[in-house]
């Protein structure tokens, strides 16, 4: 194929359907791993069946209601049964039969708890809103602030503002962020009343309450990320701006701003959308540290809980729904390449 | 690899791996000098690295001599002093001599307990510091040790096998570092008993953390192995053992891995600081070490409903994980640098 010509359609789809099977392969291993940490290692571990049923559903309080249990859940079954039963409660959903009541868990059925008496799912999407505004409202400021000080160091190099950057930057990679959002909420909420106190509040109810209660979380949470993302920025940056083209670029009379963010940023944010699909993908699952720091209640701050209340389901379910994120957010990236770098296209 | 399945840094890291090996030759015989020589003189330069360098040596030694150094300096990391503490508030005294003084927000630090002593408990925060170091270097060297055997096994394997082999590690490699992790290391906690091959309490914890983090995070050292491993398959040495005969294990094991030691432990040394951050955060979450053992990260889950009047609290503890966190990153970018022949005299 001649270099720069647009590609047949075929290659498009073909690209597409690739990218789409890669996915659903992750997605199937990202499961088989989360079956295999709940169901099989504990087995290893020398958890018996009845050991499991209390671990999921509490201590019983008899034997007999624990081996109901193990018999409910299936526990005392090979392992490939277990499994086969575990795909087919998330595809196509379970009921569970209490004495005389069936309770339902819909399809897709990431688990029920047995201390709430409800499915996870649902309980796990109520949370959902928090932990999105927290994630995409930080993945905002992470991007524009990490990439423009990359690009800008890139563009200075060697310069003061270069030089304090990257300082930040990497001060920005080595620092906890239950470190700095303590710090934050120490010094900038209680002692200087820079922030204010309050609890979350939808974004649907109350904008500017939910803008002022995420703002703090939002910096802290991106300031770890920006740190990355300048750090990778710049030197992408540098590498494009000795290419060959760029000299062209400039040559032919374009002016340094057309160069630089027509020509040299493209290619630099290739591998920054990468980054970006994954960070995301692990932000939705469950900003747990930002979280917890900042009593936000979130997805992440539910599976940590239930740790505590020993509510085993919900953090299955948890994980379950982080790793489908992660999958879905890399997928989009991965569709999303061909319109940053078109040279994607071509590849094999 | 196609562009679509990279993750951070691979691109970077491959290519400054791979023109590490080819360039071992040229620049060697010339000056006559070893890469690691040349390596060395470059470190000794850059100041930053190593001061850094001095700041990790004097931290391990601290970890290493904790009790020696509490037992002139402080007290048992596990003593109470509830002698120092204001009851009613919790925190400490400004004098506990005359507590119609006061409290402390600065955390009752005098030449007895040089970084104060913790609300509620009055341990001695000193102590508690440098064993706290004891932990976190102990987890993150176990860590990145389980890595550094994982990743260089597999890494070098599907470098110098290639074809199948490599493609199915090389996706192995990404799909691993798509989990989840610190929801699996939430996960693991859960569902493992006490007791599993001998281990209990913080054994046990210790153990879980070593084995998630050695178990999903090997690709980053396998990366780099396998890029070495690419170019250095090519080379006339190996060419010349098979030559003779050598089998493949002999060529991985004795020909191969020795040009190996230098990338690895560079990297190594970049994978400590984000190995003492996972266990720290993991015994902030309450799912890490267990007290009264002192950890970090711990230590500053519990000065969280301190923040307010005992912000000391806060910043010892996390200066602590900063300060190493800090030192082994720049160390091990001096590190790199010094060993990339792009770096320029």
């Amino acid at each position: 194929m001649i270099p720069g010509a647009p590609p047949p359609p075929t290659a498009m789809l073909n690209y597409i359907l690739r990218r789409l099977g890669a996915g659903l392969l992750l997605l199937t291993v990202v499961t088989a791993v989360t079956f295999w940490i709940f169901y099989v290692l504990p087995r290893w571990a020398g958890v018996t069946p009845q050991g499991m049923a209390a671990m999921y559903v509490g201590k019983a309080p008899t034997p007999e209601a624990l081996e109901a249990t193990v018999e409910r859940l299936g526990l005392d079954q090979p392992v490939a049964v277990q499994f086969v039963e575990f795909i087919r409660s998330i595809l196509f959903g379970q009921e569970f039969t209490f004495g005389r009541e069936t309770v339902e868990c819909a399809a897709p059925c990431l688990g029920y708890s047995f201390t709430t008496n409800s499915p996870v799912l649902p309980q796990i999407l109520d949370r959902l809103p928090v932990t999105m505004s927290l994630g995409l409202g930080a993945a905002v400021i992470w991007v524009v602030g990490g990439v423009s000080v990359g690009v800008l160091s890139a563009v200075k190099k060697g310069s003061i503002f270069d030089r304090l950057a990257m300082g930040t930057a990497l001060i920005g990679v080595s620092l906890p962020i239950y470190f700095t959002g303590l710090l934050a909420l120490s010094f900038l909420v209680h002692q200087w009343g820079l922030f204010p106190v309050s609890r979350y509040v939808p974004l649907t109810e109350d904008p500017v309450g939910w803008y002022q209660v995420m703002l703090l979380p939002w910096i802290t949470l991106a300031f770890l990320h920006a740190a990355q993302y300048a750090r990778q920025t710049r030197a992408g940056m540098l590498e494009t701006l000795n290419e060959d083209y760029i000299r062209t670029a400039r040559a032919k009379g374009l002016s340094e701003r057309k160069v630089i963010f027509k020509h040299a940023l493209r290619p630099t944010l290739t591998p920054i959308v990468t980054i970006l699909g994954l960070d995301i993908g692990m932000v939705l699952g469950g900003a747990i540290l930002t979280e917890k720091v900042f009593s936000l209640n979130g997805v992440g701050a539910y599976a940590i809980d239930s740790i505590v209340s020993k509510d085993l389901p919900v953090v299955l379910g948890v994980t379950l729904l982080g790793a489908v994120f992660i999958v879905v957010c890399n997928l989009i990236v991965d569709l999303l390449y061909p319109v940053v770098d078109p040279r994607v296209r071509l590849a094999k | 690899m196609s562009a679509p399945s990279q993750v951070p840094g691979s691109v970077e890291e491959a290519d400054a791996a791979d023109t590490a090996v080819t360039a071992t030759e040229g620049r060697g015989d010339a000056a006559n000098r070893s890469l690691r020589q040349i390596a060395w003189q470059r470190l000794r330069r850059d100041k930053v690295a190593m001061v850094s360098g001095v700041v990790v040596v004097l931290l391990i030694l601290a970890a290493l001599l904790a009790p020696l150094l509490t037992k002139w300096f402080g007290h048992p990391p596990t003593q109470f002093n509830q002698d120092l503490i204001d009851p009613s508030r919790r925190i400490p005294y400004l004098d506990p001599e005359n507590p119609e003084l006061g409290v402390d927000r600065w955390g009752g630090i005098s030449s007895d307990h040089l970084l104060g002593v913790e609300p509620t408990t009055g341990r001695d925060l000193f102590s508690r510091i440098l064993y706290g170091a004891q932990i976190s270097l102990l987890v993150a060297f176990l860590a990145t040790l389980v890595c550094v055997a994982i990743g260089t096994a597999l890494g070098i394997i599907a470098g110098y096998m290639g074809g199948w082999v490599d493609t199915i590690i090389s996706r192995a490699m990404d799909i691993f570092l798509a989990f989840p992790l610190v929801l699996f290391a939430i996960a693991l906690v859960g569902v493992i008993p006490e007791g599993v091959m001998g281990l209990t309490g913080n054994g046990l914890r210790i153990g879980v953390i070593v084995f998630i983090i050695g178990f999903f995070n090997w690709p980053y050292i396998a990366r780099i192995v396998r890029g070495q491993t690419l170019a250095l398959r090519e080379r006339e040495f190996v060419e010349a053992a098979k030559s003779l005969g050598a089998g493949n294990g002999h060529i991985l094991v004795k020909e191969i891995l020795p040009n190996l030691v230098t990338p690895i432990i560079v990297y190594s040394t970049l994978l400590i600081p984000t190995n003492i951050l996972f266990e720290a955060a993991l015994s902030f979450l309450g799912v890490g070490i267990n007290p009264p053992t002192p950890s970090w990260g711990k230590m500053l889950s519990e000065a969280v409903p301190f923040y307010q009047q005992a912000p000391y609290f806060i910043i010892f503890p996390g200066m602590a994980i900063f300060i190493t966190v800090l030192a082994f990153n720049l160390f091990g970018d001096g590190l790199r640098d010094a060993f990339d022949p792009r770096t320029s005299d």
